[in-house]
């Protein structure tokens, strides 16, 4: 009984002591939309939370909390993050927008960073990868390696991030397969495995011999794997456990260095609000290691797209290009903007089916 | 050797003992398992049970308290009239749903007008909302004898459907560059459930809670509807016999736990939420359903349970991010919560008796 009062009471006084030190420490918050074991989008915004711990050291601390839901608890979580003294909160799923700015109103001296939304505010950044860059060499690999010609895609949400890796895809799939066609699923969900899963052998059944997902678990690789003769791409990380079949390449969110790039400026008081849009020239966006069910030339024409994409010599979404209705988009030569990028609401000419509404 | 023996009488003092029990138990095995996941287990505890309540940011915390809390008590009121009498409203959580999207639809459909019509407008249409949602499996149990347990449960994945339909078609935010989601209501003045006092927590769905567990308690001991749902389900028969009409009071029951649902949803959308999206839904439906049990289908148990179960989440939180507990460690403890009040339940309708085992041979 008094051996634990005592331990107690220590440890009280030994939070009270790390409480004094962490004055000049730089605490930077995460929120998290999934669990860190996700294997996919959170584990890697929680590697480079560690990463930003590894290269800082003592100098920094970093708190998470996961499974948040949009909405209100996100709003809370963030509210409590900065009451305990964050410096920096890190925000990393798109329907954390509204509550970040809403908590980022009432702490002015925190810097908030939303992940993927288009709302800021003086201590408000935004910061999201181009995704469709690493999307445009899945749909170069997964046309030549496609025999049914059908590659199924389970889409998470209709939104222009994930419609935008459907017609990036798409178009370089066409490109080198012009009788490819493309199944699409919406799962309505970032991450349920279950539902992931059902998706993936529904594709399957209909045909599907590649399957490309934008949702956050390693489910479709599993079916897929059981499938049998299926080949698919990991998701947001590496998912390298799958490999060398069914998975066979992968785009990896590395948030790493922007993440310590972030940190960096808040330590030096150079913060300040910013739109990061970073692909894989940059490095925010990497194409795992291509594995040996590749046949060789195919992966010498994927990393040879890489390079020009990294490059900048090539942007995938250039002319001549129509929208799906057959009305024209970008004229021969002609480069999507931004702007039009960002709200993607339309899928190019060749793609069937329609856009939930 | 031990045995079971059933009590002629349910024990009164054990009926209301049970749930402080479940909570201590609760206490105990969750302290085991933070500190086998090599946490301190009392400062855990502590975390959770003291930091949203006395904590040095108390003044944040006892307010969001009150908005976590409300939408549970005001469903789990009307989910709890339902089981008393046996009828088995499953789908609150649909039901939540469905009153958020009439309640913002009816608000939306007057942007950008002005009027003070609007708010009281959108109450209506939250309620409707519920109502018909849940009347669905209460008419289909009258006519046709459906399960209102199933149906109702369905209805839930249909309502989510029609979330992420109005969420990407109808209710879309023109203003939004093509990303799903309505407008936010927090900037429509006239749509907005806000704050009755700024930083109070108080908004008007927790004035609608607190109305509800005084209805319910009047209900239930004043007047005869609530004694006919005491006998419809304690004893059926008797029931009939005494002149209780079955079939109207299923629809009593499931258009009223509706009604109070959709108005969770409908107040939870036009305050702390602010905009219909697809995830607006995240498991208020459901989880009233544990609140109305660990309340003992009482209205003032319910409040009670509602205020615990809130606090169990922004401690959860809390304790996530100042000690790094997994999120999943912090869903084991609420499971653990319902686990062992189900569990100490037995107390209430059983003895414990020692028994030789020459009397079993």
């Amino acid at each position: 009984m008094k051996l634990s009062t005592i331990l107690t009471s220590a440890t009280l006084a030994l939070g009270l002591a790390t409480g004094a030190v962490a004055q000049d420490k730089t605490k930077v918050g995460f929120v998290y939309v999934g669990p860190v074991g996700d294997g996919g989008w959170t584990y890697e915004h929680d590697q480079g939370r560690l990463a930003v711990e590894e290269e800082f050291g003592d100098k920094v601390e970093t708190v998470y909390v996961e499974n948040v839901a949009e909405g209100p608890d996100s709003e809370r979580v963030m509210t409590q993050m900065a009451l305990d003294g964050a410096d920096l909160i890190f925000t990393t799923s798109f329907g954390y927008m509204d509550p970040t700015i809403n908590v980022a109103k009432k702490f002015p001296d925190v810097k908030f960073e939303h992940a993927t939304g288009y709302k800021r505010a003086d201590n408000v950044s935004t910061y999201s990868a181009r995704f469709y860059e690493g999307r445009a060499i899945q749909g170069l690999i997964a046309g030549h390696m496609t025999e049914s010609n059908i590659i199924g895609y389970i889409g998470s949400f209709p939104i222009p991030e994930v419609i935008r890796g459907i017609n990036s895809a798409f178009i370089h799939a066409r490109k080198v397969n012009p009788d490819v066609q493309f199944k699409i699923v919406w799962a309505y969900t970032w991450f349920d495995p279950a539902k992931e899963a059902d998706a993936a052998k529904v594709l399957i059944e209909q045909g599907a011999d590649v399957v490309l997902q934008h949702t956050d678990s390693t489910a479709p690789q599993a079916a897929a794997q059981e499938a049998g003769n299926v080949i698919t791409f990991g998701q947001a990380s590496d998912m390298a456990q799958y490999g060398p079949k069914p998975r066979v390449s992968s785009i990896i969110d590395d948030w790493a260095p922007y993440y310590i790039e972030r940190t960096r400026a808040v330590m030096d008081g150079t913060w300040e609000s910013t739109d990061t849009w970073d692909g894989i020239g940059a490095g925010m966006v990497g194409i795992g290691e291509i594995s040996d069910a590749v046949p060789a030339d195919v992966k010498a024409e994927a990393l040879e797209l890489k390079e020009k994409i990294a490059s900048g010599e090539y942007h995938p979404f250039t002319g001549p290009l129509n929208k799906q209705d057959g009305s024209e988009w970008l004229a021969d030569g002609e480069v999507a903007d931004d702007g039009t990028l960002a709200g993607m609401n339309f899928y190019v000419e060749g793609l069937e089916g329609t856009i939930p509404q | 050797m031990i045995r079971f023996e059933k009590r002629p009488q349910p024990s009164r003092a054990l009926s209301l003992a049970t749930p402080l029990l479940a909570v201590l138990a609760t206490m105990i095995f969750g302290g085991l398992l933070f500190m086998a996941l090599g946490k301190d287990p009392v400062t855990s505890i502590v975390t959770i049970f003291w930091e949203p309540l006395f904590g040095e940011f108390a003044f944040y915390y006892r307010p969001q308290l009150l908005i976590k809390g409300a939408p549970l008590v005001l469903i789990a009121i009307g989910l709890s009239l339902g089981f008393k009498a046996g009828i088995w409203n499953i789908g609150a959580e649909g039901q939540y749903i469905i009153g958020a999207i009439f309640g913002a639809g009816a608000g939306l459909a007057f942007y950008p007008a002005e009027g003070w019509f609007i708010f009281p407008l959108m109450i209506l249409a939250g309620a409707f909302g519920g109502w018909i949602w849940a009347m669905i499996p209460g008419f289909l149990k009258v006519r046709f004898g459906t399960n209102e347990i199933l149906v109702s449960l369905m209805l839930v994945y249909v309502a989510e459907q029609f979330l992420a339909s109005m969420s990407l078609g109808l209710l879309k935010n023109p203003e939004g560059f093509g990303f799903p989601g309505s407008r936010n209501l927090q900037q429509y003045e006239p749509a907005h459930n806000a704050e009755l006092l700024a930083g109070s927590g108080m908004h008007w769905g927790v004035v609608a809670a607190l109305i509800a567990v005084i209805f319910a308690y009047v209900l239930l001991t004043k007047h005869r509807l609530g004694f006919a749902i005491r006998v419809t389900g304690e004893a059926p028969r008797a029931a009939r016999f005494s002149g209780v009409s079955p079939a109207r009071l299923i629809l009593f029951c499931m258009g009223l736990s509706g009604l109070l649902a959709g108005l969770a949803g409908m107040f939870e959308v036009s305050g702390p939420a602010g905009q219909i999206t697809i995830d607006f839904n995240v498991g208020y439906g459901f989880t009233a359903i544990i609140v109305a049990f660990l309340g003992r289908l009482h209205p003032i148990g319910i409040l009670l349970a509602g205020g615990l179960m809130a606090l169990t989440y922004i401690g959860g939180d809390i304790a996530q991010s100042n000690l790094g507990l997994p999120a999943a460690a912090i869903q084991v403890f609420q499971g653990m919560l319902l686990f062992f009040l189900l569990a100490f339940d037995i107390l209430t309708n059983y003895r414990l008796r020692r028994q030789h085992t020459a009397e079993t041979a």
